[in-house]
């Protein structure tokens, strides 16, 4: 055994010794990127054969591929090498109760109105005290595994539905489909794993707050979602509450396959830890997602609030390959302080009969710069194939950004692709009269924002749709004199 | 309840006001004529808190306490209404829904629960019918592709919700028709009472033909050059404000 591997071998065992929990320091890699740690992090998982080879050949591709430049975001450059890729997301010792979390970031669950006991969750409070959601959690595992759901932790999805996992990962975004893309492919540590059986109608929402080994997600989570023939399945992914995590990168990957009339409904809160006000720290979220609407009438459909990261670079898409399939994308992207956001979509259209929506609403405040970026493709087999397009922007203040940059092209001749774009400011007209009617000028922000982002906001659960309206708030806080 | 001494107003260094007093009792009506450019706009805006304006000399009385001294939000809560000569639209966000959370911030400043959802809904349904708006705009965003007419009226609704105690219209009456006007004007005679009181900024008599003040004053140049009853805005409908023109040398 070469040292390395001696050294590694070391590591590996170290993840089975007890104090899992309370000895987390013993659960990372040091920093830096290899095929030795690419192996460590499978070991680690005790993974199958072919997922080493997958993700070595993730790797591989990585090594040969270049960080993308072509995004209006301005950032330093990023050292691969300095970045520890398995790591439980909580390096520190996790509070015992409340009274040890930092009290900002209560002031700002109990400004969303975040229940207590979901307080403790969020703040990473250790499980036993979360008692409530054990049984929550409980309850809600029978009824899914009643109706055939799967729905567990890709990790867990690799030891116990290895054919599954082979069949559908990374069948819609390849491990060689972008650079941030390879990189989660080699180094992915978790995420969440769906599959929903032909005809059936998912019981609930599914949401990673009920998977409690979400909590051990990394910052390289892998989410694959498949609904079989006939089947629905509404997802939920949310960062609720500021993440206290500094200067990290995230990169992630969502696959998402819906078979013949099957419908995926994908929605997501992120607000992730933006920096402060000077732009220091923050999350760099480089995120790949794209639904595959593989099956005929079937529809994928995205919806997204992005209040948070530092830098957000992510476009949600649609592959039409089902005749008369379906792609929805619903957008509210908020950018304060030095926040910077290249967001929006891709709408490929390759069957006949085939639609598409992008509702996109940038606000961009402070120093911010917010960036719609969609592509709508038409390709020659997509007969009929139709796009809408509304893409607006607002801004708050006289020093942010809002740029649009759409592309469309199409090869099809009966296609219709509509697109309309608008960009507005908060008038000092529209706060005074809002004051002159006894509103303070914070609050009539918020009105005035939570209005222009209506058409988004209904297409999120009840409950989000809530939570939603509450976070735009807080993240446009201070950005009025 | 109002009671402005001497007040003097400039924007950007160009002195508007130059001296005002007026001296508004409650359940009284006071209209305010004058050409474009007297500075009409000016002293409403003024007395609704609107930045941009820098008060040099003088002092307002609102109820006992220093208007000047509040914030606009505080003054509105403290029913100080504003009816704008240009209503703004606000898109998305519905009539219904700003009126509600207008009514609660004052309401909570008044140390109030928050209003009822069903006697907030029959509230207004009762009042939007007073304006002869169809009950359909309340769910339509703030003005939002409304006619002039419309969003006058609408503010006239806004009032009636909020039971403000000192209204200033500012020229409310302009682009109406005759009907418009006569529905605005019915709006504000039912909600005249003992102890609320109104300025009714305007250019044109017209508006008091239905809307009979207890004082009138004609104002130029920044000064009030003239005041008197009723009677005075017909004398002035008759003489036009070139009269104005001689009172003020005349004056001087």
């Amino acid at each position: 055994m070469s040292a390395t591997a001696k050294t590694l071998d070391k590591l590996i065992k170290k993840e089975y010794a007890p104090g899992f929990v309370t000895d987390l320091e013993a659960d990372t890699l040091p920093p830096g990127l290899n095929e030795d740690v690419i192996r460590a992090i499978s070991a680690k998982k005790n993974e199958p054969e072919f997922m080493l080879e997958w993700r070595l050949e993730a790797f591989r591709h990585w090594l040969s591929m270049e960080e993308p430049k072509w995004a209006f975001v301005h950032y330093g450059p990023i050292d691969y090498q300095a970045i520890s890729y398995y790591s439980a997301p909580k390096t520190r010792e996790p509070p015992k109760s409340l009274d040890e979390v930092d009290p900002k970031l209560l002031e700002t669950y109990n400004k969303l109105g975040i229940p207590l006991y979901e307080q403790e969750r969020l703040a990473g409070v250790a499980i036993d005290a979360v008692f409530d959601s054990v049984s929550v959690a409980t309850t809600f595992k029978e009824k899914l595994a009643a109706a055939g759901v799967i729905f567990c932790s890709m990790s867990e999805a690799i030891q116990n539905h290895p054919d599954l996992v082979k069949q559908y990962l990374g069948s819609v975004v390849p491990p060689g489909d972008n650079f941030f893309a390879a990189l989660n492919s080699a180094v992915f540590s978790d995420g969440s794993f769906v599959y929903i059986p032909k005809g059936v109608r998912c019981p609930m929402e599914l949401s990673t707050y009920f998977r409690i080994n979400a909590a051990k997600t990394g910052q390289f989570e892998r989410t694959l979602i498949i609904a079989e023939e006939s089947s629905y399945v509404s997802y939920l992914e949310g960062c609720t509450a500021p993440m206290r995590d500094e200067n990290q990168l995230h990169a992630a990957v969502v696959e998402l396959v819906a078979l013949d009339n099957a419908e995926i409904k994908y929605s997501t809160v992120q607000n992730w830890y933006p920096g402060d006000e000077e732009g220091r720290g923050g999350i760099y979220n480089f995120v790949t997602k794209r639904g595959d609407c593989r099956g005929r009438k079937s529809k994928i459909s995205w919806t997204q609030v992005e209040t948070g990261s530092a830098i957000t670079w992510k476009y949600p898409s649609c592959i039409l390959r089902g005749d008369e399939s379906v792609g929805e994308f619903y957008s509210v992207a908020v950018t304060n302080h030095c926040q910077q956001a290249d967001t929006g979509t891709k709408m490929i259209h390759l069957g006949k009969n085939t639609k598409s929506t992008i509702i996109s609403k940038g606000i961009s405040a402070g120093r911010a710069q917010n960036s719609y970026r969609g592509l709508v493709k038409i390709l020659k087999s997509a007969e009929n194939a139709r796009n809408y397009t509304q893409c607006d922007s607002l801004l708050i203040g006289d020093r942010c950004g809002a740029h649009t940059f759409p592309y469309i092209e199409v090869k099809q001749p009966t296609a219709q692709v509509e697109h309309e774009a608008t960009t507005s400011k908060i008038s000092e007209d529209q706060l005074f009269f809002c004051m002159q009617r006894g509103l303070s000028a914070e609050d009539a922000v918020s009105m005035i924002v939570n209005g222009f982002c209506k058409q988004v906001f209904k297409e999120l659960p009840m409950e989000f749709a809530v939570e939603a309206q509450a976070l735009l708030g807080i993240s446009l806080e201070g950005s009025v004199g | 309840m109002l009671k402005i001494e001497n007040l003097h107003v400039r924007v950007d260094d160009t002195p508007i006001l130059k001296g005002i007093s007026l001296d508004i009792k409650p359940g009284e009506v006071h209209a305010i004529m004058g050409p474009n450019g007297s500075g009409k706009s000016t002293l409403s805006h003024v007395l609704a808190g609107r930045a941009g304006y820098e008060v040099t000399a003088g002092t307002v009385s609102y109820l006992g306490r220093s208007l000047l001294e509040m914030k606009p939000e505080e003054r509105a809560r403290e029913g100080v209404f504003l009816a704008f000569q240009y209503p703004v639209e606000i898109a998305g966000v519905s009539n219904i829904y700003l009126l509600k959370a207008a009514l609660n911030a004052i309401r909570k400043h008044k140390g109030l629960s928050e209003v009822d959802a069903m006697d907030f809904l029959k509230l207004v349904k009762e009042k939007i019918k007073a304006v002869n708006l169809d009950e359909q705009f309340l769910y339509r965003g703030v003005n939002e592709g409304f006619s002039g007419g419309e969003k006058k009226r609408n503010e006239i609704l806004q009032m009636a919700v909020l039971e403000p105690r000192l209204c200033i219209l500012d020229e409310t009456d302009s682009g109406l028709d005759i009907d418009a006007l006569r529905l605005v004007a019915e709006g504000v005679n039912s909600l005249r009472s003992p102890d609320r009181s109104f300025i009714l900024v305007t250019h044109y008599q017209r508006l008091l033909n239905y809307i009979k003040p207890d004082c009138v004053h004609v104002l130029a140049y920044g000064r009030i050059v003239k005041s008197g009853d009723a009677s005075l805005a017909l004398e002035l409908e008759k003489k036009g404000y070139g009269w104005v023109d001689q009172l003020v040398s005349v004056g001087a």
